[in-house]
This record gives C-alpha cells, structure tokens and sequence, in this order.
C-alpha cells in the first residue's frame, strides 16, 4: 500500500466539510506543528541545560541573543497551537454536556492565548532590551 | 425513543467495548501517556513562561525563580516536566511513522513504543545528571 500524497479526504475536497464542519483541517495542522516540534523542543532543551545555574546577566544576555530568541519564540507559537488544538481534542472527547464544553472550549483558546502572549512578550522585551 | 425507555421491558442494546473490556498493552498504555504528557505540557508552558518572565524583570524575580527551582518540589516538577517533553516529543516522532503506514506489524510496533518509553526516561535521566551538575554537583 503506497502512502497517500496527501492526507485530506476526497469528501473533504468535495465539500469542504466533515463531522465537525471543519474537515481534516485540524488533524493535518497537528502532525505540522509536531513535526516542526521536533527541531525546536531539542533547541529549546539544549538552550535551558547550557543556562541552568548561569547568573541572571547571562541567561537575560543569552535569551535575547536573536538566534536563541527566535528558536524559543518559534518554540512557543508552534507549542501554542499545537496544545490548543490537543486540548480541544480532550474536551471535545470527555466533555459531552454543552453547559461545560463551551465554557471549557472558550477557557482553553484564552488560556493558550494569554501563556502564549505572556512568554512571547518576555522573550522580545529581552531582545529589546527595553 | 422515550416511550421504549419508560416501558417495562427495555431493550439490552448492543455497546461498543470500552478501555476496561481490553487487556492492558503497552501500545495502549503508551498511547494514553501521550495524551497525560501533553495535557501536562499545555500547563507545564507557565514554567516556560514564569522563566522567561522573571529573566526580564530584574534580578529579584529571577533569584525568586531559581530558588523555586532549587526546592525538592522545583526539581520534581522540572525533571517531570522534561520527562513529559522529551517523552511527549518521542511518542509523536512514532506517531509521525506510524502515519506513513510504516513500523506496523506487532512486532515493529512493539519495538517502537518500547523504545519511546526507554528513549524518554534515559534522555530524563542524562539530563538530570548535567543539570545537577551545572548546578554545582555534589557539595
């Protein structure tokens, strides 16, 4: 059996539609954002190890270096998406009362949102030194 | 459909098998881990975010923050926190093989989460050991 060229059903060509009305769309961003994931984790590990027990001069010098601040700033937008989409997949498995899911759903897309801004922010104002 | 539920004689109708019914397997065992490793991840990003945070407010936020991470706690959650990533990022390289529709015979597949969890927990470990001695070693 040979691996398909893409991974987007016929039906979804067709209508443009699936199941949640939203097609394959979310399956396919997820293997994108783990592979890309991949690369960036490995960075992200090996800056964390190189910085643990440096003083605070140094680890603030280092993170706002642009090559280091832009491996992490990548590593947070991938990471964020990512786990939006994961989570969501977990409450939309568990979470079949709509008095919860869509508290839950909307709770998920703020919470990404505000860790996402938070980090990304502290790793530009470091590049920034401002 | 109210009315047969009301009636006396309700109808056993046929369920689809749930977790409980299966034997335990590793590949399923495996399979669940990843889904706690990430939903620890997604909450495991304030850390990210405490450090980078505390790096660009001043010297105080941050020695706030290393010392956290100095506690037993600090350290348990740390090297949790890297076991679920480093784990999280192997099952999903899996993953990723087992979509091209390679490395799935019962064999291959055991191998495969086999070494996932082996992979993760020594890389856990190597990483635990240069971390402490970064930090000093033993004094």
């Amino acid at each position: 059996m040979s691996a398909p060229l893409h991974m987007r059903t016929p039906m979804r060509r067709v209508r443009g539609l699936g199941a949640a009305h939203a097609g394959t769309g979310h399956f396919w961003h997820q293997r994108i954002t783990s592979v890309a994931g991949v690369p960036l984790t490995i960075a992200l590990v090996l800056i964390v190890i190189a910085l643990i027990g440096r003083s605070h001069a140094t680890v603030g010098q280092t993170l706002g270096s642009p090559l280091i601040a832009i491996l992490i700033l990548l590593f947070i937008i991938n990471s964020a998406y990512h786990m939006w989409i994961g989570m969501q997949e977990i409450i939309l498995d568990y979470v079949h009362d709509d008095r919860w899911k869509l508290p839950a759903l909307i709770a998920n897309t703020f919470y990404v949102v505000v860790v996402a801004f938070a980090a990304g922010y502290a790793i530009l104002k470091l590049s920034f030194g401002v | 459909m109210a009315e047969l539920e009301a009636g006396t004689t309700q109808r056993l109708r046929p369920l689809s098998p749930h977790l409980q019914i299966y034997r335990p397997m590793l590949t399923m065992m495996m399979s669940i881990v990843h889904r706690i490793t990430g939903a620890a991840l997604y909450f495991g990003l304030l850390l990210l975010a405490w450090w980078l945070i505390a790096a660009t407010s001043g010297p105080n936020a941050y020695a706030t923050f290393e010392w956290f991470m100095g506690t037993l706690i600090g350290r348990v959650i740390l090297i949790g926190y890297t076991w679920a990533l480093l784990h999280h990022m192997l099952g999903g390289i899996r993953h990723l093989i087992w979509d091209t529709l390679h490395g799935l015979d019962a064999a291959e597949r055991e191998l495969l989460t086999l070494s996932t969890l082996i992979g993760s927990i020594t890389l856990t470990l190597l990483l635990a050991l240069v971390g402490y001695l970064a930090m000093g070693g033993p004094q």
